[in-house]
């Protein structure tokens, strides 16, 4: 019996492994997957790598004989209006809104998971009250959502990070809650629970791991407009504030002088386009590479 | 239809309170004391008191949501903070700003994002299918303020030709409405291009080909009426997103419409007029998604014959 069970997950894991390197081998013939990939990998390395060139504090502290210089070779980007290297407050600045980004989408992914797991597996009167909360958050625009979060909480880091996770709860609950709903009567869950598994576990490791696909794909797509959502928020003002070195935050900053010193808003902007551009390639190869009526 | 109509109607109705239940209990976390607000630095302790008695600040949570769903059926949206005018009087002013740019952005989209979609969908991996491709992953990914900065900064202060501030004439709504179409165009681009190469590859256009039609007739009748039904989904859906964005591209031309009107009661903590910013903002949303689900109604009519009997 052991030795069966030793088979069988030995297949299991073989099968798995076999899966995850089909979707990533599918994932790596997609080139503009490939790129987006390298763009957010790149950006990553350069944010935790900038802290060993350049200290947080020179790219706070006023140094108002170098300002508004143009690019040159010692300042790519230039210097803003208070003589700061605007390169290397960009390059901080992926610091914030990648973890802005990355945390507020794993965290509507974990909450969003629970919420649709939790309700599309029991179903019932939970899952009817539960799905039409989620329903009226949905009827709510999730930039204006984040905005009335935001004002109620107050600006800074961490409640721009809650509003923009809230805002995205509902999308991950109701993409879980339906795979749940389509995994929950398959065979194998059956006889999970005939064989005595709690229903914890059968969720975790038997109905989760099955729905993977649908999930990742949505925080992937997320993440972009996630980034872009933070640096609006911050641009208006209920975000991160300046002189901290938020992408949105560098651009209201230029906005002043954007007459006649134009590289202000324009290196910024292009940073974040670029980001959520990689984000959009990555999640569109994604959804391709997980998509079974792609796979030949 | 008229009792699809009326179905619809009166589900609206939870859905609204929802929204405002929601709206009224986040912004009961909006720290401060309207009171004071009023009275301003100077007041007394005991003046704050009993204005805030009176106001009815101390009852219970739900209580003052009564009220207010009350006073709201009633179209009283309160007193606002800051310019001690009825909320309603300045929303009134400033709606029609937002829903004038709103319109025209769909507007943009639509006109420019359909043809383009089509023409890449049927001259597939052509030049001009390239070109909207990348067009449209551009657009998608690029962020709205910014380009609003951008074409400010082109049009505005470099060729001079478009205004870059204010929201008094029709001129100057057509930079906003460019910015605020942005991700809706190319999502409609994008969308426009893949149902139409799924619609094309399907038999019934094959046996129009065969019997003779000619290749206009069966783009435009053929393809694009059955194409047209989950666009009509994609841009319902956009317009929440239109709605949200205009807060932003309001703020960036300096437009006097709801989503300024928002951002400037934020500052001010001027809750009642937060609440109604929002309040009605996610009402329209609603109210647009509603009506998208009517047309859809009327143009496929699978949906139309169910109701029909």
């Amino acid at each position: 019996m052991r030795e069966q069970s030793a088979v069988l997950s030995g297949t299991k894991q073989m099968k798995r492994r076999s899966q995850l390197g089909m979707v990533w081998h599918q994932l790596l013939k997609n080139k503009l997957a490939v790129v987006g990939l390298i763009i957010i990998v790149l950006m990553l390395l350069a944010s935790l790598a900038i802290g060993i060139f350049v200290d947080y504090d020179t790219i706070i502290r006023h140094d108002l004989k170098n300002k508004l210089q143009g690019m040159s070779l010692s300042h790519p980007f230039g210097t803003d209006a208070f003589g700061r290297d605007l390169l290397s407050r960009i390059v901080y600045g992926t610091r914030i809104s990648l973890s802005i980004g990355f945390l507020s989408v794993i965290g509507a992914m974990v909450a969003g998971g629970a919420i649709g797991a939790i309700s599309g597996y029991y179903g019932g009167k939970i899952d009817i009250v539960v799905m039409r909360f989620m329903d009226m958050l949905m009827a709510i625009p999730s930039t204006l959502l984040a905005i009335c979060i935001v004002s109620a909480l107050g600006s800074g880091f961490v409640n721009l990070l809650l509003a923009i996770m809230v805002a995205q709860i509902p999308q991950f609950a109701m993409i879980v809650r339906s795979s749940v709903l389509t995994i929950k009567n398959s065979e194998f869950v059956e006889a999970a629970r005939a064989g005595g598994t709690g229903t914890g576990r059968i969720i975790l490791r038997h109905i989760l791991p099955n729905a993977m696909g649908p999930i990742i794909v949505q925080a992937t797509l997320a993440l972009g407009g996630v980034i872009l959502t933070a640096a609006s928020l911050s641009f208006i003002g209920l975000g991160v504030m300046p002189p901290d070195p938020e992408w949105g935050a560098i651009l209201t900053e230029g906005q002043e002088y954007m007459r006649d010193y134009p590289y202000l808003v324009i290196f910024p902007g292009l940073t974040i386009m670029l980001a959520v551009l990689a984000c959009n390639f990555l999640g569109d190869g994604l959804r391709d590479a997980l998509d079974p009526k792609l796979k030949q | 239809m008229h009792r699809y109509i009326i179905k619809r109607l009166l589900l609206m109705i939870p859905v609204i309170l929802g929204i405002s239940f929601i709206i009224f209990s986040i912004m009961s976390f909006m720290p401060g004391n309207p009171a004071r607000l009023l009275l301003g630095e100077k007041a007394t302790p005991e003046a704050i008191e009993t204005l805030t008695e009176e106001m009815g600040l101390n009852d219970p949570f739900i209580v003052r949501y009564a009220r207010y769903i009350g006073d709201a059926v009633r179209g009283e949206f309160g007193v606002s903070y800051r310019t001690g005018m009825p909320v309603i009087e300045e929303i009134r002013q400033r709606f029609p700003t937002t829903l004038k740019l709103a319109v025209l952005s769909v507007l943009f989209a639509v006109v420019i994002g359909l043809p383009l979609g089509i023409l890449s969908a049927v001259k597939q991996y052509s030049w001009i299918d390239n070109l909207s491709t990348v067009v449209g992953l551009g657009f998608i990914s690029v962020p709205p303020f910014w380009l609003g900065l951008m074409l400010i900064i082109f049009f505005s202060l470099k060729l001079g030709w478009l205004p870059p501030f204010g929201s008094d004439t029709l001129v100057h709504f057509i930079l906003p409405a460019i910015t605020s179409s942005a991700s809706t165009f190319a999502t409609l681009l994008r969308m426009t291009r893949s149902t139409m190469l799924e619609v094309i590859r399907q038999d019934y256009v094959t046996t129009a080909y065969a019997k003779g039609a000619g290749k206009r007739r069966i783009i435009f009748h053929h393809c694009l009426r059955n194409a047209l039904i989950p666009l009509i989904t994609v841009v319902g859906v956009n317009f929440g997103g239109l709605l949200g964005g205009s807060i932003i591209t309001e703020s960036v031309f300096g437009m006097s419409g709801i989503g300024n009107l928002l951002i400037g009661s934020i500052r001010s903590k001027d809750v009642p007029s937060v609440m109604a910013c929002t309040m009605l903002l996610a009402i329209t949303f609603s109210l647009i998604n509603l009506l998208m689900d009517i047309i859809y109604a009327y143009v496929d009519p699978r949906i139309k014959a169910q109701y029909s009997k």
